[in-house]
């Protein structure tokens, strides 16, 4: 696939936010003959050959991590991974020694996750390499956004008018704002749900819906996507016990009824089985998409590794 | 020695309502005449300072200084330097060092330190409560006879409502005010910008804008409760500003100030998350600033400070959230404030009211003013001259400005402590 216009002009993948839908689009158009590929074994390890990829990741994650490390090596470049334990990190301070560090080691594709919203922002200032956010505080998580929109395109045939309802923890949640920023973007209709206590502040100034009663979000909902509810959100005292936010904001078949009797469930991993999400419905094949959000996983972030391998190229 | 004439200067006298073209003579570091009509002495040197305005020098209601503790951000010398150059020859140094400034000790030895730079006055306060950690009141008695100029834990807010309470009832016998830091900690704890859209766009922990002026409530209430003076420093919200107009008509004594940033930026200039602009309180939305402006032209804000926190490299070279509030202040407090004069919101001897005759009212203090036999701490600028602002380029050691890159009009040409010409060739 070849495209008229670049498609990440800033050289790097930082945020959902200030991309355009034609953007968006292309990205998620090279995904999908990406995923096509995928399932009929075919491999591109030319693409990114000689090139390296480091995995920089600041916070504990499997998923991510080995998602863009398959999605590296099929493309054909050499994967490094490096995990920075938090501990070890005096107050982010290293994050500036660090970028000197891969600036010596030639890096040319960079894949961050951090604790603090921003991070991989400071770093792509500091660093050659092009730097993809895999997710950073509470900001953003750019590619989780794209796997999730690229699932519901093959799913419902499109993004437009679609109703998805985003439930739980959305105060927290990066994965929750890249996908209000992309989906907004491509006009479908978000709705928030979760307590007052875990939606952020003139959230509806995103352009979003927000519900505090599950049964009037999922009203007509195509698509229902749980967020992880973390176990320190309990003990900072924002939801008063995991037993009560399952009761009112926990997805069951009974809730679950009041969505669209064809809507998908959706939810970014790893999942709390009882607190958020209840496994009847997480292993429902029928409803529950979150196997093929993995696999589209791979291929959006092969996408995204292959629109900043042509700047690269084109930089040379 | 110290003696000198200046000619044809726009002489700016706020205390007085002076602003008019005339002379200005200097004697043994004392003013000795203004006007026009005086004979000209001979043998003296002169200045031409024809199109230039002639002024008190700046009093600055709150800095924060390195010494002790924190010298690899700022000395009480490099502070100096920097505050000359922004036209400041009084400055009151915030106590909330390391150590703290609750020992009368601590508080000649900063003294002495600023006497020592022999181009500023500097006046430390005394720390309000001991260690300013907010729970035991310090001892004002002697903080005082040692030379503190009033209480405050700098940029730590006296949360607990007895211990202000207790504050602001001592303090009284010895007609102080105790300042405040005014934003609810447990409201405020983690937060790095004020919440709302932006903070929510940036994932951003955030600060309702509701903790300074629940605060401000609070501590208006105490004041009426014991009859102490209470001044809110860097007042930066719409809200508060109302409440503190509000008790100013009811007689309270309940004085305010705000800082350069506050009437000048707004919470857009954390955007690509410039830690320089991290502050504390917060940038705020726009409709908060013009808030701040409209209180500036009413009189309900009573003085304008720097709010000097210098920062180095390592305190803002971080992820907004980890790195360290504050801005850099000294070097830029004239040239903020001339851009309210030029953008038509303050008049001229507003602007100065704000930066020398109140402030001094409020310290008590004799200084601020062009007064025959006054001491000459005067300032020289030159109300049009355009700059920028470029951090990196700044004297003084701290270079955190928020205002980086700001175009401004209005340039300090010279500094004069007690009639000795300490900024300017």
């Amino acid at each position: 696939m070849s495209f008229s216009f670049p498609i990440l002009p800033d050289g790097h993948l930082l945020a959902i936010e200030g991309l355009e839908p034609p953007h968006i689009g292309a990205l998620l158009d090279l995904a999908e003959n990406y995923a096509l590929l995928n399932r009929q074994g075919k491999t591109q390890r030319d693409l990114l050959r000689g090139r390296t990829l480091i995995n920089l990741f600041f916070e504990d994650s499997t998923r991510t991590r080995t998602s863009f490390e398959l999605a590296g090596k099929r493309l054909g470049a050499d994967v490094i991974n490096m995990a920075v334990s938090t501990s070890s990190v005096n107050k982010g301070e290293t994050l500036i020694d660090t970028a000197t560090t891969l600036n010596a080691m030639h890096c040319d594709l960079l894949v961050v996750r951090h604790g603090q919203s921003g991070a991989p922002a400071l770093l792509s200032q500091k660093v050659s390499a092009a730097v993809i956010n895999a997710g950073d505080g509470t900001h953003e998580h750019p590619t989780q956004a794209l796997l999730d929109a690229l699932t519901i395109r093959r799913r419902k045939g499109r993004l437009e008018g679609l109703t998805v309802a985003i439930c739980g923890d959305v105060l927290h949640s990066r994965v929750a704002r890249s996908n209000i920023h992309l989906l907004t973007a491509m006009n479908a209709r978000v709705r928030l749900i979760g307590p007052p206590t875990l939606i952020p502040a003139e959230a509806a100034r995103l352009g979003v819906e927000v519900f505090h009663d599950m049964k009037k979000g999922l009203d007509g909902a195509d698509v229902v996507m749980m967020l992880r509810l973390q176990k320190e959100r309990m003990t900072g005292g924002l939801v008063p016990s995991s037993r009560e936010f399952f009761r009112f904001f926990g997805l069951d078949a009974e809730k679950l009824a009041w969505a669209r009797p064809d809507a998908i469930v959706m939810h970014p991993g790893p999942m709390n089985r009882g607190i958020e999400i209840d496994s009847a419905i997480a292993d429902d094949p029928e409803r529950s998409v979150i196997g093929e959000q993995v696999e589209m996983g791979v291929a959006c972030r092969m996408a995204v590794l292959d629109v900043l391998a042509r700047d690269l190229r084109r930089n040379a | 020695m110290h003696d000198i004439l200046f000619l044809g200067a726009r002489l700016l006298d706020p205390a007085t309502g002076l602003d008019s073209p005339g002379d200005l003579l200097i004697r043994d570091g004392r003013i000795a005449e203004t006007g026009t009509g005086f004979g000209r002495p001979e043998g003296i040197p002169t200045l031409d300072a024809t199109g230039l305005c002639l002024a008190p020098g700046l009093i600055d209601l709150r800095a924060a200084i390195g010494e002790p503790g924190f010298e690899h951000r700022e000395t009480i010398a490099s502070a100096a330097s920097a505050a000359v150059a922004g036209g400041i020859t009084t400055l009151c140094a915030l106590p909330d060092t390391h150590p703290a400034l609750d020992d009368p000790a601590l508080v000649e030895f900063v003294l002495r330190r600023g006497a020592a730079t022999g181009c500023i006055t500097l006046l430390p306060y005394g720390a309000a409560t001991k260690q300013c950690e907010g729970r035991e009141l310090a001892e004002y008695g002697l903080l005082l006879e040692a030379g503190a100029i009033a209480f405050t834990d700098g940029r730590r807010a006296i949360g607990s409502a007895r211990t202000m309470r207790l504050a602001l009832s001592y303090a009284r016998a010895f007609g102080r005010m105790v300042v405040q830091h005014p934003e609810e900690p447990s409201l405020a704890a983690g937060g790095a910008a004020t919440e709302g859209e932006l903070a929510t766009r940036l994932g951003l922990p955030g600060i309702p804008a509701a903790a300074e002026s629940m605060l401000v409530a609070r501590d208006i209430a105490l004041a009426r409760l014991t009859g102490g003076h209470v001044h809110f420093a860097h007042v930066s919200t719409g809200a508060a500003l109302a409440l503190i107009r509000t008790a100013k008509a009811e007689g309270l004594a309940v004085t305010c100030d705000t800082a350069p940033p506050y009437f000048d930026l707004n919470e857009t200039a954390i955007g690509d998350w410039r830690t320089y602009a991290k502050l504390s309180p917060p940038l705020r939305p726009d409709a908060d600033r013009l808030q701040v402006v409209a209180a500036l032209a009413d009189g309900t804000i009573d003085a304008i400070a720097s709010d000097h926190q210098p920062r180095d490299a390592d305190d803002k070279r971080l992820p907004f959230a980890q790195a360290e509030p504050g801005g850099a202040g000294l070097a830029t407090l004239l040239g903020v404030t001339l851009a309210r004069v030029h953008g038509g919101d303050l008049t001229l001897l507003q602007a100065l009211d704000l930066l020398t005759a109140r402030p001094a009212a409020l310290l008590g203090i004799e200084a601020g003013r062009l007064a025959k036999g006054a001491a000459a701490d005067l300032v020289l600028f030159d109300l049009d001259r355009g700059w920028q602002v470029k951090a990196g380029a700044l004297p003084g050691k701290a270079q955190n400005s928020p205002f980086d890159g700001r175009a401004l009009e209005g340039r300090v040409l010279g500094t004069w402590k007690a009639g000795r010409r300490v900024f300017g060739a």
